[in-house]
């Protein structure tokens, strides 16, 4: 058999039978899974009984008399505050308010409570302001439109395709949040193999096997075998991944429902997703080779590799920002730039979609650099693979490059 | 394809000429040296001297500034690669992997088939009595053993040429004269050894020629027992019973445990001695030219350089 390839089948194999490679694979189907039944073990439970609050009101303009059942919140009427504010400490009431005979020029509630709070909560602001609504329009308008001024949009949004027909991807979150989900992973995937592959160079060179292996092959079937290999062992997680999605997602859909039935994969996500994590894989190898092979040990190469692996994250740092400023030219060129491409293309994916020839450019300068990095790589490895115990200075690394 | 004749007329390796330069200093100056098939060859030197980067340089894992480099009639590729061994002088495995899976990978990358990998080194384990840690792991073994497991893995292709540096450091009595046992095999089978070491007494009682070098320069080359001729003293050693009385041509003794040695005149031969000391009816148990060992030579060629 080609050196290469048995070279290749052997790391394969090795990262595969790793703990921390097994964990990473199979965390996502678990998780997902235990969340699943986490959620249908609460909800086939008894439905939690929704306690009725009740608040108290001091009416000093006058005419706030009806509409005192609000959902769950139950308004009760005081005649002065000092009566309130006893049935506030007796625990009677859990608050109160007080409407000010100037009310309706100056707008001003004065909310009584005995809790600290940063702000007014929300559901108790809106009951409030129900119930100043419709005791204001009361006999004024039909009931419905005063339901309707309380509630005045549900706002549907429908995209349209060029041709006027309904898109098959509608967009919102549910559209981003798998490819958001993945491209973490895959950062992380690629931060935890990039250091796997720095240490097992790291461990060869201090061992000497590496001595060992180089009188059997040459420096670019091992590094070539290396690299293929960790890609291979990233293709395998990541087919575990994308062939778990669809079945949770649908279990999560039709047991949890909400949220979870507008989730959408992005069309060409899978495709795109297994080519990107591919690239990734063999780029952050070629680049770990590289790595290795300046470094005289594992413990040296890891803080270096630190450097590259930390870029892999950038594109998740501006991920909020990408739903506010999403044409940014930013984006672009975190498309295109090599180390960031992977997850800066699956967050795009999700949010806007990317125009063809920025994919087609990414890819192509992805692929570039994995050359580029592989044949550095093999050549600095070369030139410093026997350098026990001492890393060579950036000055000498450039010159032997050249002159190499 | 060479026939079988050229292959055994051919030299193991052949060094010409080569020089290899570090930054701060010189560490291989023009060394030229050729091992034949089915010798034992110790290059020897002290601790940097430069044995490693020679053999570093043979396996092509440096590059020599000048010279040539010839492993089994040819320049080292990728199929001369498959017929030679090497043990380089700090050992290291996979730790993590089982003994025998260790053995069947590295043999594979010397493009030998699982199947004959694994009887091979099951054979090579038991012979070495490690059969039964061959499913441990690496970590799980003592140094030793690691050292002798690294071994099977240099000659479990079965090479033809065996590049072995400092192969006894680190092992116990009984392990090494296993490991000086397999290699005599070796060379009797026809294969060439190449030991690198500091240990003169191990190349003394195993190798046939030798390459003495310090500061990376060439000190002594050749067969072992002619440079020994060479650097034998004029006395002998003498064991006798009685007295021994004065001797013609003897200029002085030193009496040594059991022996003494005669020192002896620049116009008298040991047979002469002998001769007169068999006519005067002594009893001789034992009478022996004074030949220095590997070792003295070793310091007196050192010394005299630095």
């Amino acid at each position: 058999m080609n050196k290469t390839l048995l070279i290749f089948r052997h790391e394969f194999q090795h990262m595969i039978k790793r703990k921390a490679f097994i964990i990473m694979t199979l965390i996502v189907p678990v998780l997902a899974l235990i969340g699943i039944g986490v959620f249908q073990l609460i909800s086939t439970g008894e439905p939690p009984v929704v306690e009725t609050t009740t608040i108290g009101y001091v009416d000093e303009a006058g005419g706030f008399d009806q509409y005192t059942t609000q959902g769950y919140i139950e308004l009760v009427r005081f005649d002065t505050p000092s009566d309130a504010t006893a049935a506030l400490i007796n625990g009677d009431v859990s608050e109160y308010f007080v409407i000010p005979s100037d009310y309706l020029s100056t707008g001003v509630i004065n909310r009584y409570t005995l809790k600290r709070q940063l702000e007014t909560p929300s559901a108790i602001a809106t009951v409030i302001k129900n119930f100043l609504t419709s005791n204001m329009l009361a006999d004024k308008v039909p009931p419905e439109t005063v339901y309707r001024i309380e509630a005045p949009l549900d706002l549907v949004t429908t995209r349209l395709t060029e041709t006027g027909e309904v898109a098959t991807e509608q967009g919102g979150y549910g559209n981003v949040i798998i490819p958001a989900i993945f491209g973490l992973l895959l950062a992380l995937s690629l931060q935890a193999s990039s250091m796997y592959l720095v240490e097992g160079l790291g461990d060869e060179k201090e061992s000497r096997l590496i001595e060992v292996l180089l009188s059997s092959v040459s420096p670019r079937q091992l590094l070539t075998g290396k690299v293929l290999g960790l890609g291979a062992a990233g293709l395998v997680q990541v087919v575990v991944w994308l062939a778990s999605l669809p079945l949770l997602l649908n279990l999560a859909s039709s047991t949890i429902g909400g949220f979870f039935s507008t989730i959408q994969l992005p069309a060409n996500f899978l495709v795109l997703g297994i080519v990107y994590f591919i690239l990734g894989y063999l780029l952050f190898a070629a680049l770990s080779a590289g790595v290795g092979a300046i470094s005289p040990s594992a413990r040296e190469g890891q803080p270096l590799a630190m450097i590259y692996t930390l870029l892999v994250f950038v594109p998740l740092w501006f991920a909020s920002l990408l739903f506010v400023f999403p044409n940014s030219p930013i984006w672009t060129v975190l498309t295109i730039f090599p180390l960031t491409a992977p997850i800066a293309v699956m967050l795009r994916l999700g949010v806007t979609g990317i125009a063809a020839w920025e994919l087609a450019t990414s890819l192509a300068v992805m692929v570039l650099s994995i050359v580029g990095a592989l044949l550095l790589s093999v050549k600095a490895f070369r030139v410093y693979l026997l350098m026990y115990g001492k890393r060579p200075s950036w000055g000498e690394i450039i010159q032997s490059l050249r002159s190499g | 394809m060479r026939s079988w004749e050229e292959v055994a007329d051919m030299l193991a390796v052949e060094v010409s000429h080569i020089a290899k330069s570090f930054a701060d200093k010189v560490a291989v100056d023009n060394l030229s040296f050729s091992v034949a098939q089915g010798e034992m060859f110790g290059l020897i030197g002290p601790n940097g001297a430069g044995k490693t980067t020679t053999i570093r340089m043979m396996m092509d894992i440096l590059k020599p500034d000048s010279g040539e480099v010839t492993i089994l009639g040819e320049k080292l590729n990728e199929a001369t690669k498959n017929r030679l061994g090497y043990l380089p002088e700090e050992r290291g495995l996979y730790k993590k992997l089982k003994v025998l899976d260790s053995i069947v990978y590295l043999a594979s990358l010397k493009c030998v088939d699982r199947h004959s990998a694994t009887e091979k080194a099951n054979e090579l384990l038991n012979q070495t009595g490690m059969l039964a840690s061959k499913n441990k792991k690496i970590e799980e073994l003592s140094r030793g053993m690691g050292q002798i497991i690294q071994f099977i893995v240099t000659i479990i292709h079965d090479p033809q040429l065996l590049i072995l540096d400092e192969p006894f450091a680190g092992l116990d009595p009984v392990n090494t004269e296993l490991l000086k046992g397999m290699l005599a095999d070796l060379r009797n089978q026809g294969k060439a050894v190449i030991l690198s070491t500091h240990q003169m007494n191990q190349v003394e009682e195993l190798c046939d020629r030798i390459l003495m070098i310090n500061n990376g320069q060439d000190v002594l080359y050749g067969d072992l027992s002619e440079i020994k001729a060479r650097y034998r003293g004029n006395s002998v050693l003498l064991d006798f019973k009685g007295e021994l009385g004065e001797v013609p041509g003897v200029t002085g003794r030193r009496t040594h445990k059991g022996y003494t040695e005669l020192m002896l005149d620049g116009k008298t031969t040991p047979q002469q001695v002998l001769a007169h000391l068999l006519s005067r009816g002594t009893v001789i148990n034992r009478f022996e030219v004074a030949t220095p060992s590997l070792n003295e030579i070793f310091l007196k060629e050192v010394g005299k350089k630095s």
